[in-house]
C-alpha cells in the first residue's frame, strides 16, 4: 500500500506536550496536568464527533448541539439519584453499575430528543445556513428553558461516585480515577466510531456521503435516513458527553450546554468540517492547551484555545484535515 | 408496446430561473446503444441529470419500461436499475478504488461478496482498476477515473447505463478497450445512453442518435443515417462526423 | 426633503409608514406621555437597542454576515464610557475618552476579524465570533482591576446629565426637569442621527455592492468588487454603531457589568428583534426594537399572572413562571424564521406590493374574510 498519510497533524498533541514539559517545571505535575488534558479531550471529542459529521454529511450547522449535551448530564444526574444506593456506596463495581446505566439512558434521552429536533428544527431548512443558525440556535434556548422548568434553574451538583474519587499516583503523579476511566470510554468511543467508519458498509457510505452526496444518492442509497440514523447517533454521543462532562465538573448548569458549544466549534474548526481524525486531534490539543495554560496563566484559558485555532487556521485555513468536497 | 425502454415525452427542465430544457422527446431503445449529441449548452447533462432525478422536471413524463419516474428521487431511480456516471465522474478520492467499487455494488456488503467473475471481466478491460485497487482514488490520473467511473456502473448488472463523456480524457487505446466494453454490454442485453464529444467513438458506438440543439432533440434517427448526411452533421453540430 | 432625510429609503408602505411615526413620537415625548420611572426606563433602553440592532442588521441583512461578536462591541462602549468615567470622574473628557478609546479598540477588532474572514468560509466565521465573544465575558469578568470583575463598575456622570441636576423646580407636564430628562434626549438625538446614517450607509453606492455580495458573492468578486474589503468595512462599521451603542446604555444606567452588556441573552435578543422585526430593512430595527423591549418589560408580569392563575398545576405553572420568559422567547423567535422570514417589514411591505399590483383583487379578497 503506497498510501500518503498526511502525518504532520498528528505530531500536533505531542509536540504541545512536549513544550509543555518545561514549562511546568515538575515531570509528575506535567503528568497529572497531561492525563487531566486528555481525558478532557476525550469527552470532548465523544461530543464533537456527531456534530462534524453531521456537518460533513448534510452540511447541517446544528448551534444547537449543546442541548444534547445539557439534557444528557442533567438526566445522568437523575438516573445516578435514582440508583442512590449503588452510587453511594465504595465498591467500585456498584459504581460502575450505577454510572454506565446512567451513561446509556442519558444517551437513549438525547438520541430520542435528536429525533423529534431533526425533524421539528432542522429538517425544515435544509440548505439554508442562516436559518439553520438562527433556528438551531433558538432551538437551544427552549432546551435550556425547558431544562430549567424539569430541573430547575440552578446548579445541581453531580459527585462522583466514591470509588471513582481520588487518585492513583503513578511515578509521584497524582493521576485522578475518574480521568482514567473517562479515557477508557472515549478511547471506546473513537474505537468504535473508526471502526464502523472504515470497515463497514454503512463507515463506507457516511465516509462517501461527506465527499458528494449526490452521487451516493444516484448510486441508489437513501441518504437522507442515513443522515437521520447520523444525527440521533451525534446527540446521543453527545448526551454520554455531557453526562461525562458533567461528573468531571461535578456539578451541572442549564448554561453548560451552551458552554461546551463554544469548546466544540473550535474543535471541529480546529479539526475541519467533516472529519472524525480532525476532531480528536482538535479535541486532544485543546484539552491540553485548557489544562497547561490553566495551570501556567489560569486568566488566559479562554483565549488560549482561540489562539490555537488562529494558529492552526493561518497554516490550514480549512482546518487540520479538510474534507475534500464536491 | 414500445420497444424504447426509456422515453422522455416533452420534457422540460428549469433550474431557478432558466428555463434549459423546452420539450425533449426522446425514445431510447431496448438493448441498443444511444447516441446523445450536441454543441456544449444544448442541454444534454440536463437532460441526463433530468432522467435521474438530480433535477426535477418541471413538466412532461419520463417513461421507463413504462413506469412513469419523473415523480421519483434518485435513489428510488438507480434501484431501478438505472445506473449513472455523470460528467465530473462522481469519484469519491478520499475511498479507495476497492471502496468505491464496493458502494457501486449495492448487493454487496463487502469486498468479497462482489461478483468475483465480474470483477475478472471488468480488470481485463481497464487494467488500472485492478492495479490501483487499494489505492486512494484521488491518486488516479483524469484516465484511470474514468475508468473507475465506468466500472463502478457496471459492477453490478444492470438494465440501463447512462453515461456523460466517458472517453474525455483517455488515451485511444483504453477508448477502444471502452469500446470492447460497451460492445460487451450490448450484447449482455444492456440499453445504453452516451452523451459524447468525440463523433468518431460516436459513430463506431451508436446504434440510434439524437442531436440536441437549444434544448430540444433536433434528430432523432438512425446512426447510420447519420452518419451519412454531412450536411445534417455540419448544421447540428459545426462539424462532421 | 423627507425623502433626503431618509436617504430615498421610504418605508413603502402606510401601514408602517403609520406604525414608524407612533413609535417615534412616543419615544420623542415618552418622558410626557408616559410617567414614571419604568416608563423612561423602557423608552431609553428602546433607543439603545433600535442602535444596537440596526447596526447588526447592516451586517446581517445587508451583507449577509452572521457575527455573534456584535455584543462584543456593545460590552466595548458600556466599559469605555464606564472604566473612563470611573478613571477620570465624572466629566466630559471622561466621556469623550471613553467613546474615542472604545471606537479606537473596536476598530482594530472588527478590523482583525474581518481581516481573518478573508482566510475562512462563512461558518467557521460564525462559530469563531461565538468563541471570541465568549472568550471576551469571561475576561472582562476576570480583569477585575480594570472592569470591576462580576460586579461590575457604577460611576458618575457629567453634572448636566446627572438625576440630581435640576433645572427647575416645577415639573413640567408630568415629567420632572432634570439631567435625566437632558439625558435622555440626549440619547434620542444621538439614537436618530445614527439611524439616519445607517439609512444613508444603505442606500449608498457602498451600501449596494454589500447586496450584491450578499445575493452572489462569486459574481460580485468577478465583476471586480472586492469582496473582502467590503466585507471588512461592513463589520468595523457595524462594530462601531455597537460600540455606541454600548456607550449609550452606560451612559444611561451609569453602572455597566460583564451580565448588562456581553451576555449571551443580549445577542439572542438582536437575533430575535432582526428576525422579527425584517432583516435587510432597518426600518425592522425600529419596529422589532420598539416591541420587543416592551413585550420583555411586560411580558414578565404576563408571565407572572399567567403563573398565579394556574398555581395547583406545577408543572404548568412552571413553563409559565415570568423566569421562563426566554422560552417564549425562543418559541417565537423559532416560529418567526419559520413563517416570517422577512419580518414585519417585509410582511408590511409585500401587502403593499400585492395591493398596488392587484388592488381589485385584493379588495375582493379582503371583502370575502
Amino acid at each position: 500500500m503506497t498510501r500518503d498519510i498526511d502525518w504532520k497533524p498528528l505530531l500536533l498533541a505531542p509536540v504541545l506536550a512536549l513544550v509543555a514539559l518545561p514549562l511546568t517545571g515538575s515531570f509528575s505535575i506535567w503528568l497529572t496536568l497531561t492525563v487531566a488534558g486528555l481525558a478532557m479531550g476525550m469527552i470532548i471529542f465523544i461530543i464533537a464527533s456527531g456534530l462534524t459529521l453531521v456537518f460533513g454529511l448534510m452540511d447541517v450547522l446544528n448551534f444547537g448541539h449543546g442541548v444534547f449535551i445539557a439534557l444528557g448530564a442533567f438526566v445522568a444526574s437523575s438516573v445516578l439519584a435514582m440508583m442512590g444506593d449503588w452510587s453511594g456506596s465504595s465498591s467500585l463495581l456498584l459504581n460502575l453499575m450505577a454510572v454506565f446505566p446512567a451513561m446509556l439512558v442519558a444517551m437513549l434521552v438525547a438520541g430520542a430528543v435528536g429525533l423529534a429536533f431533526e425533524r421539528l428544527i432542522v429538517r425544515p431548512v435544509y440548505g439554508q445556513h442562516l436559518k439553520q443558525i438562527l433556528i438551531t440556535m433558538g432551538g437551544m434556548i427552549i432546551g435550556e428553558e425547558l431544562i430549567k422548568v424539569i430541573w430547575g434553574p440552578a446548579q445541581l451538583p453531580l459527585p462522583l461516585p466514591e470509588a471513582l474519587r481520588g487518585s492513583i499516583f503513578v511515578m509521584d503523579a497524582a493521576i485522578s480515577r475518574y480521568r482514567l476511566l473517562a479515557m477508557v470510554v472515549g478511547l471506546a468511543v473513537f474505537a468504535l466510531l473508526a471502526w464502523t467508519l472504515a470497515r463497514t458498509k454503512i463507515g463506507l457510505l457516511i465516509r462517501a456521503g461527506v465527499q458528494d452526496r449526490e452521487m451516493v444518492e444516484a448510486l441508489g442509497y437513501r441518504i437522507g435516513l442515513l443522515f437521520i440514523g447520523v444525527f440521533v447517533a451525534g446527540s446521543a454521543l453527545a448526551g454520554l458527553g455531557g453526562t461525562m462532562w458533567g461528573l468531571f465538573q461535578q456539578n451541572l448548569i442549564p448554561q453548560m450546554g451552551a458552554q461546551v458549544n463554544v469548546l466544540i466549534f473550535i474543535v471541529i474548526i480546529i479539526g475541519g468540517l467533516g472529519s472524525t481524525g480532525g476532531a480528536l486531534i482538535g479535541a486532544l490539543l485543546v484539552g491540553l492547551m485548557n489544562n497547561y495554560v490553566g495551570f501556567l496563566l489560569p486568566v488566559a484559558t479562554p483565549f488560549s484555545t482561540i489562539a490555537l485555532m488562529v494558529a492552526v487556521l493561518l497554516w490550514r485555513p480549512q482546518g487540520v484535515f479538510p474534507v475534500v468536497n464536491r | 408496446m414500445s420497444k424504447a425502454l426509456l422515453e422522455l415525452d416533452g420534457v422540460h427542465t428549469h433550474i431557478g430561473a432558466y428555463h434549459i430544457l423546452h420539450g425533449v422527446d426522446l425514445a431510447v431503445p431496448r438493448g441498443q446503444l444511444t447516441m446523445l449529441l450536441g454543441r456544449n449548452g444544448a442541454g444534454k447533462t440536463t437532460t441526463l441529470r433530468t432522467i435521474m432525478g438530480l433535477w426535477r422536471a418541471s413538466q412532461g413524463a419520463v417513461r421507463f419500461g413504462g413506469r412513469d419516474i419523473a415523480a421519483l428521487r434518485t435513489p428510488q431511480i438507480a434501484e431501478l436499475g438505472i445506473a449513472y456516471v455523470p460528467e465530473n465522474m462522481g469519484i469519491f478520492s478520499d475511498l479507495t478504488v476497492r471502496e468505491n467499487m464496493l458502494l457501486a455494488a449495492r448487493g454487496a456488503r463487502h469486498a468479497r461478496d462482489m461478483d468475483e467473475q465480474r470483477l475478472q471481466w471488468i480488470f481485463q478491460l481497464f487494467p488500472a482498476v485492478q492495479k490501483f485497487w487499494n489505492h486512494p482514488a484521488g491518486k488516479l490520473s483524469g484516465g484511470q477515473k474514468q475508468m473507475l467511473a465506468v466500472s463502478r456502473a457496471i459492477v453490478e448488472p444492470r438494465e440501463l447505463l447512462i453515461i456523460d463523456e466517458p472517453s474525455k480524457g483517455l488515451a485511444p487505446a483504453i477508448i477502444n478497450n471502452m469500446i470492447d466494453a460497451f460492445g460487451e454490454l450490448k450484447a449482455r442485453g444492456v440499453t445504453i445512453l452516451l452523451v459524447e464529444q468525440n463523433l468518431s467513438f460516436a459513430q463506431r458506438l451508436g446504434d440510434t442518435v439524437a442531436v440536441m440543439d437549444n434544448g430540444r432533440v433536433a434528430h432523432a434517427g438512425r446512426m447510420a443515417e447519420f452518419s451519412e448526411d454531412t450536411q445534417l452533421q455540419q448544421r447540428l453540430l459545426g462539424l462532421a462526423l | 426633503m423627507l425623502g433626503r432625510l431618509l436617504s430615498h429609503d421610504l418605508p413603502r408602505s402606510r401601514v408602517l409608514a403609520v406604525i414608524l411615526v407612533a413609535i417615534v413620537l412616543a419615544l420623542a415625548l415618552a418622558p410626557f406621555a408616559f410617567p414614571g420611572v419604568k416608563a423612561l426606563n423602557v423608552a431609553a433602553k428602546i433607543l439603545v437597542f433600535i442602535v444596537l440592532v440596526a447596526g447588526f442588521d447592516l451586517l446581517l441583512g445587508y451583507t449577509g454576515i452572521v457575527s455573534f461578536a456584535h455584543t462584543m462591541f456593545f460590552g466595548i462602549g458600556a466599559y469605555g464610557i464606564a472604566i473612563a468615567s470611573t478613571r477620570l470622574g465624572p466629566t466630559w473628557t471622561a466621556v469623550g475618552v471613553g467613546i474615542a478609546g472604545a471606537l479606537a479598540l473596536s476598530l482594530v477588532l472588527s478590523l482583525a476579524i474581518g481581516l481573518f474572514s478573508l482566510r475562512v468560509r462563512a461558518i467557521f466565521f460564525a462559530m469563531i465570533t461565538l468563541a471570541v465573544a465568549a472568550a471576551f465575558q469571561t475576561l472582562a469578568s476576570q480583569l477585575s482591576v480594570f472592569t470591576g470583575g462580576e460586579d461590575g463598575l457604577s460611576f458618575k456622570l457629567p453634572a448636566i446629565i446627572s438625576p440630581s441636576f435640576e433645572f427647575s423646580e416645577d415639573p413640567f407636564m408630568g415629567a420632572s426637569l432634570d439631567g435625566r430628562l437632558l439625558c435622555y434626549y440626549l440619547l434620542f438625538v444621538v439614537a436618530a442621527a445614527l439611524v439616519l446614517a445607517l439609512l444613508r450607509i444603505v442606500n449608498s453606492p457602498f451600501g449596494r455592492v454589500l447586496q450584491a455580495i450578499r445575493e452572489n458573492e462569486f459574481r460580485a468578486e468577478a465583476i471586480g468588487y472586492r469582496v473582502v474589503v467590503y466585507r471588512t468595512v461592513a463589520s468595523m462599521l457595524s462594530a462601531l454603531f455597537a460600540t455606541l451603542a454600548g456607550c449609550m446604555l452606560a451612559i444611561w444606567l451609569r453602572y455597566n457589568g460583564p451580565d448588562t452588556s456581553l451576555s449571551f441573552e443580549i445577542m439572542v435578543d438582536v437575533l430575535l428583534i432582526v428576525v422579527i422585526g425584517g432583516m435587510g430593512t432597518i426600518y425592522g430595527a425600529v419596529i422589532g426594537s420598539a416591541v420587543f423591549v416592551i413585550a420583555q418589560s411586560y411580558l414578565q408580569d404576563l408571565l407572572r399572572l399567567a403563573s398565579e392563575q394556574v398555581a395547583g398545576w406545577p408543572w404548568l405553572a412552571a413553563v409559565l413562571s415570568p423566569d421562563r420568559w426566554l422560552l417564549w422567547l425562543g418559541l417565537l423567535f423559532v416560529l418567526s424564521v419559520y413563517f416570517f422570514p422577512t419580518g414585519v417589514v417585509g410582511k408590511l411591505r409585500a401587502a403593499r406590493a400585492a395591493h398596488a399590483a392587484n388592488p381589485s383583487s385584493a379588495a375582493a379578497a379582503r371583502g370575502t374574510s
